[in-house]
C-alpha cells in the first residue's frame, strides 16, 4: 500500500518484515531514524520475536550480528561513514566465515574534516570487504533492496549492505509502496544457515587457515562474488513477479538506445540527472544515463555492453580516491579498456554538496561539445579561485627553508 | 593447646578415589567431554590449555551438552584450530579479537530470538583480548546483563605474539616490551587493571577468580556460573611456561603459589559484593613464586632489586587484607 | 500566484524556513502529506544538520502531478515561507525567488513595513503566531501558514490538510491544529481574492 513515509521509516518497517532474529543498534548520523523506528517496531511487537540490541559501538553491532548469525539466526545492522569505518574490522569476518547479515550504510563522508553529510566514500573504502553492495537511487528502491538483499544473501551465504543516500534519502519524506508480509515471506524463506552453532551438530567455525590452503579459500570466494551478478538479477526477477514492481537489479538505464553520451552514477543523483537528460533530449541532444545498481560484485558485461558504443561516458564519483583519483571512474575505465569511447572522470558531491540539474546539464552539454577534459579529474563544482588561493599559500609556507 | 592442621597429600588431587563419586571433579572420570581433545598444538605445560578443557567439560557436565562457545583471537584459538584440523569437539565460534563479549553477545540474542534459549553460550578470551582490546565490548556485555559466562584465561600478556605486556602484566615482570633494560626494572609499577573489579562495579550477577592448581574449585564455580542467567564472568590465572620463564612442570605448582602467597586473591562475588574467599591454607612469602620464573629474574642475583621483591610483597600483603585471604573476614 | 502560474512540469517547489523547534520539517512533511492524499506526487524534505533548537531550518517540499525523480534541493523555489520574522535578515532566505514566486511571511506586519531588502517575489503576511496563540495557547505558527498557503495559492486543498494534521497530531493538538489551518486558509483565501498583501485576521 502506498504510503507518504521517511526513507528511514519505510526501510524500517521493510526489515521488521523480513523478520529478522537479531537487530544491533548503535547510533550515527544520518542512520538514527532507522534504529529508532526499529526499536518501537520491536517493542511493538511488530518484528516477531526481533531480539533489538542496543550495543556499544558499531564494531559491536556488528560483532553482535556475526554471533547472531553464527548461531543460526537473521541478523541486520545499519550504519555510516565513521560507523563503518570503526566495524571495518569485522566486514571481511562476516564474509569470510560466509554469514549473510544485511546492513543499510546510509551514505555519509568519511572524516577528518568531520562532516554528517552524504556522498559515497564510506562504501567505497569498504568495497574489499567481500560484502555485495547494492546502491538505492530512491527510497521506493531503498525498500525493495532490503527485501532482495536478505533473498540475495541468503541464497549465495555472502553478506549484502544496501547503500541510501544519507539525508537525501533517509531523511525524505515520499509515496512509498511497502511490500505486504505475505509478499515478503514469499520471497523470503525461513533463515537456513550454511553452518552454525548447534549443541547437536557440533562445528568449529572459524579456522586458522595457513599458506597453504589460503589462496584457495580467497579464489573461490571470489568467483562466489562474481556469481552474486546473477543472483542479484534473479532476486530482482523474483520480486518483480511477486510484488509486481522493477527495481534493484544489476544496472539500470535510462534512454541509452541510440544515446552518444551517457552520464554513470550510484544513487539518488540518478534521478535528478533523469530530469535533465529528458530535457535535453527535448532539445534534440542523444543523452543517456546508467546508474550502477550492484556495485560490487562490478558488472563487468553489462557495462562494457551498454557503454561501449557510446562517444562520451562522463562518470560522476561522489567519493575520490586521495592520491589515485576516482574509484568508480576507474572501474568504469578498466570495463571500457580497448573501445573508442571518451571516458570523463567526475569528482563532485562531495560531503553533502549537492548534485545539481545545473552540474549534470553542464557535465552533459560539456561532454557533447567535446569540452570536458578526459585527461585529468574533474572538479565542476570546485571553488576555483579559492582552492588555487590556499593552494598557492601552502607552496609558499613549505617553501620557507633554512 | 596448638590447633594441628594434618594435610593429606593428594587432598586436592584430581583423581582422589577416597573422595566420594559425587565429590570427584569431571576431569578425574572418563565420561568427560574433552571440550578440547588432544593433537592440538599448545606449548608443554600451557595452563591455558588445562584451564579450558577443565572449564568447558565441567560446563558441558553442568548444563547437560547444551552449550556453544564464542573464542576471541589469540593462544587458545591459535593452537586448537590449524585448519585443517579442529581439536574442539562442542560447538565454537572465532571471534575476532576484541568483541568475544559482543559476538557472544549476538549468539546469545539469537538463540532466544529462535526459542534455543536452554543451550547456553560461553565467551572464551586471555587477558589481551579482555582487559584491553575487549574491554569496551565487555564492558557493553556487563552492563545490558546479556545471558553470557565470559571466561578470561589470563596468562598476564600477550603470549601468543611473543610475550608483551598487557594491562594484566603484573609490575616488575619482564616482557617483550617491558624488558629489564637502561634503568626500567620490567612493567611499571602503578599501572594494570582488575577486571574481577571492574566486573564488579558492574554489578553483574556472578563474577569469580579462579586458578589452574585447584580443580574442584574452579570446577565449582564454573558449575555454579554456567546455572545462572545474565552476565557471569570467570577470571582463570593460567601460568605460560614460555612467556613467564617456568618450567613446564610447574605450571601447577606456580598457579598454587601466586594463591598461596596472597599475590593472586580467590573469591566470588554475588552483584557486585564479595561474598566467598579462598583461604590460604599455608601463606607463602612473594619471593618463593616470584623465583620459580625467569620474567622475574631480574630482580634476583648480585644485586637484584630486594626493594622492588619487598614492594610486591606488600601487593601480596595488601591483597590479604583486603580480601581476607588469611582466616579473617574480608576489610 | 495561482496554479496556472506553475511553473515547468506541473511540478510547485516550496521552501520553508524558521527555527529549530518551529515545527519547519513537519510543515514541510504536511504539506506533502496533504498532496498526497490528493493523489499527488509530493517529497519533503529538510537541510540537514545536527540536532539543535534555535538554530536556522530550512526544509523543503516539492508537489506534482507526475512522479518525482529528483533528489536536489529546491534552488528555484515558486512559494518560499518564512516561518520566524527575525529571519528576515539572513542571507539566501530570498535566494532563487523569481517573479511571480511567493513569499509568505509570519508577521503582523503589512509586506512593507517588513525589514526586508525589496521582493522580486509577491510578498503577503498573515498573524499566524498570533492565530495559533489563540488556538494552541503557543506560537507554532505552521499550520496556520499552511492552511494560507492553501488559500493564496490552491496547493492543496483543506480537507487534504486538514486530514494529513489529523494524521500526525494526536488528540486535542489534531483539532486544534485543523482549526488552526482552517483559520490560515481563509485568510488566504480572502487575499488570493481580494489581491491585498496584507491578509487581515479575523
Amino acid at each position: 500500500m502506498l504510503r507518504q513515509v521517511e526513507g528511514s521509516r519505510a526501510v524500517a518497517e521493510t526489515v521488521s518484515r523480513c523478520r529478522p532474529h537479531v537487530v544491533a543498534a548503535y547510533p550515527i548520523s544520518p542512520q538514527t531514524h532507522i534504529v529508532e523506528a526499529l526499536a518501537d517496531l520491536v517493542a511493538e511487537g511488530l518484528a516477531g520475536t526481533c531480539e533489538f540490541l542496543l550495543v556499544e559501538s558499531e564494531f559491536g553491532a556488528m560483532s553482535a550480528c556475526i554471533g547472531a548469525s553464527a548461531a543460526g539466526g537473521r541478523a541486520y545492522t545499519a550504519t555510516a561513514s565513521q560507523g563503518l569505518l570503526f566495524m571495518a574490522e569485522a566486514l571481511p569476518n562476516a564474509s569470510g566465515l560466509r554469514l549473510p547479515i544485511v546492513m543499510t550504510v546510509a551514505n555519509r563522508a568519511l572524516g577528518a574534516p568531520i562532516n554528517i553529510w552524504n556522498d559515497h566514500s564510506d562504501a567505497m573504502s569498504q568495497r574489499d570487504s567481500g560484502w555485495i553492495q547494492l546502491f538505492a537511487s530512491s527510497n521506493q528502491e531503498a525498500v525493495d533492496l532490503h527485501v532482495q538483499a536478505f533473498a540475495v544473501a541468503e541464497s549465495l551465504h555472502v553478506p549484502v549492505m544496501v547503500n541510501m543516500d544519507g539525508f537525501v534519502l533517509t531523511h525524505a519524506m515520499e509515496a512509498v509502496d511497502i511490500p505486504e508480509q505475505s509478499e515478503v515471506d514469499e520471497l523470503l524463506p525461513p533463515f537456513r544457515a550454511l553452518h552454525r552453532l548447534d549443541p547437536d551438530d557440533p562445528v568449529t567455525i572459524g579456522a586458522m587457515v595457513g599458506p597453504e590452503a589460503f589462496t584457495e579459500v580467497k579464489y573461490l570466494e571470489a568467483r562466489r562474488q562474481l556469481r552474486a551478478l546473477d543472483v542479484v538479477q534473479q532476486a530482482a526477477d523474483r520480486f518483480a513477479a511477486v510484488v509486481g514492481r522493477r527495481s534493484g537489479g544489476v544496472v539500470s538505464t535510462y534512454r541509452v538506445e541510440d544515446a552518444e553520451v551517457v552520464l554513470v552514477g550510484l544513487g539518488s543523483l540518478l534521478g535528478t540527472a533523469a530530469d535533465v537528460v529528458d530535457e535535453l533530449r527535448d532539445d534534440g541532444l542523444p543523452v543517456g544515463l546508467m546508474g550502477v545498481t550492484c556495485f560490487r560484485p562490478w558488472p563487468f558485461d553489462e557495462v562494457r555492453n551498454t557503454l561501449g558504443a557510446m562517444r562520451h561516458v562522463v562518470v560522476l564519483n561522489r567519493a575520490v580516491s586521495v592520491g589515485a583519483g576516482s574509484i568508480l571512474g576507474a572501474d568504469v575505465r578498466l570495463t571500457l579498456a580497448g573501445t573508442p569511447v571518451v571516458v570523463h572522470d567526475v569528482v563532485a558531491g562531495l560531503g553533502g554538496r549537492p548534485v545539481t540539474r545545473d552540474l549534470v546539464r553542464f557535465l552533459l552539454t560539456d561532454a557533447m561539445a567535446d569540452r570536458l577534459s578526459d585527461h585529468e579529474l574533474v572538479f565542476p563544482d570546485l571553488e576555483q579561485a579559492l582552492a588555487a588561493r590556499a593552494l598557492e599559500a601552502e607552496l609558499a609556507r613549505e617553501e620557507v627553508g633554512p | 593447646m596448638t590447633e594441628l592442621k594434618l594435610y593429606q597429600v593428594g587432598t586436592f588431587a584430581a583423581g582422589n578415589r577416597l573422595l566420594d563419586p559425587s565429590e570427584r571433579t569431571e576431569q578425574s572420570g572418563a565420561g568427560r567431554t574433552n571440550s578440547i581433545t588432544s593433537g592440538h598444538r599448545a606449548c608443554r605445560g600451557c595452563g591455558e590449555a588445562l584451564a579450558a578443557r577443565v572449564v568447558l567439560d565441567a560446563a558441558m557436565r553442568a548444563c547437560g551438552g547444551r552449550m556453544v562457545t564464542v573464542n576471541a583471537t589469540g593462544c587458545l584459538e591459535v593452537f586448537s584450530t590449524p585448519y585443517p584440523e579442529s581439536a574442539w569437539r562442542v560447538p565454537w565460534l572465532h571471534s575476532l579479537f576484541g568483541n568475544a563479549a559482543a559476538v557472544a553477545t549476538g549468539v546469545a540474542s539469537s538463540l532466544r530470538a529462535q526459542g534455543r534459549d536452554d543451550v547456553r553460550v560461553v565467551a572464551q578470551a586471555g587477558d589481551g583480548g579482555t582487559v584491553d582490546i575487549g574491554i569496551g565490548c565487555l564492558s557493553g556485555m556487563f552492563e545490558r546483563n546479556d545471558d553470557v559466562l565470559f571466561v578470561c584465561y589470563d596468562n598476564q600478556g600477550y603470549m601468543n605474539t611473543g610475550a608483551q605486556r598487557s594491562g594484566a602484566t603484573p609490575a616488575a615482570a619482564s616482557t617483550a616490551t617491558t624488558r629489564p633494560v637502561g634503568r626500567r626494572i620490567g612493567n611499571a609499577f602503578g599501572t594494570g587493571k582488575s577486571l574481577p573489579a571492574i566486573a564488579m562495579a558492574h554489578e553483574i550477577p556472578y563474577v569469580a577468580t579462579a586458578t589452574v592448581a585447584d580443580l574442584h574449585d574452579l570446577e565449582r564455580k564454573v558449575s555454579t556460573a554456567i546455572r545462572l542467567h545474565g552476565s557471569r564472568y570467570l577470571h582463570v590465572l593460567v601460568p605460560c611456561p614460555l612467556g613467564w620463564g617456568t618450567d613446564s612442570a610447574d605450571t601447577v605448582r606456580v598457579a598454587r603459589l601466586a594463591a598461596e602467597s596472597g599475590f593472586f586473591p580467590v573469591f566470588e562475588a554475588v552483584d557486585g559484593e564479595v561474598t566467598e574467599v579462598r583461604q590460604i591454607r599455608r601463606q607463602v612469602p612473594v619471593e618463593d613464586y616470584l623465583r620459580l620464573q625467569a620474567r622475574f629474574a631480574h630482580l634476583f642475583g648480585e644485586p637484584g632489586h630486594p626493594d622492588v621483591v619487598a614492594r610486591l610483597q606488600r601487593q601480596a600483603d595488601r591483597s590479604i587484607a583486603r580480601f581476607g585471604l588469611l582466616e579473617g573476614e574480608p576489610s | 500566484m495561482n496554479e496556472a502560474d506553475a511553473p515547468r512540469h506541473g511540478t510547485v517547489e516550496v521552501r520553508i524556513h524558521g527555527r529549530g523547534g518551529q515545527g519547519v520539517v513537519t510543515a514541510a512533511e504536511l504539506l506533502a502529506t496533504a498532496a498526497f492524499h490528493q493523489g499527488r506526487a509530493a517529497q519533503a524534505f529538510p537541510s540537514f544538520g545536527s540536532e539543535r533548537t534555535g538554530a536556522p531550518v530550512v526544509a523543503f517540499c516539492r508537489v506534482s502531478d507526475s512522479p518525482i525523480r529528483a533528489h536536489d534541493p529546491v534552488l528555484d523555489p515558486d512559494v518560499v515561507v518564512v516561518q520566524d520574522p527575525t529571519m528576515l535578515h539572513v542571507p539566501g532566505i530570498q535566494a532563487g525567488l523569481e517573479p511571480g514566486a511567493l513569499l509568505l511571511v509570519n508577521s503582523v506586519r503589512h509586506p512593507e513595513d517588513l525589514p526586508l531588502p525589496s521582493s522580486r517575489a509577491q510578498v503577503v503576511t498573515v498573524p499566524a503566531s498570533e492565530l495559533a496563540r489563540a488556538r494552541l495557547g503557543r506560537p507554532l505558527p505552521n499550520t496556520a501558514l499552511l492552511g494560507a498557503l492553501a488559500g493564496l495559492t490552491g496547493i492543496v486543498s483543506l480537507p487534504a490538510l486538514q486530514r494529513a494534521i489529523r494524521g500526525r497530531f494526536g488528540g486535542a493538538a489534531a483539532e486544534q491544529n485543523a482549526a488552526l489551518a482552517e483559520d490560515g486558509f481563509r485568510i488566504g483565501r480572502d487575499h488570493h481574492a481580494t489581491g491585498a498583501d496584507h491578509a487581515q485576521a479575523g
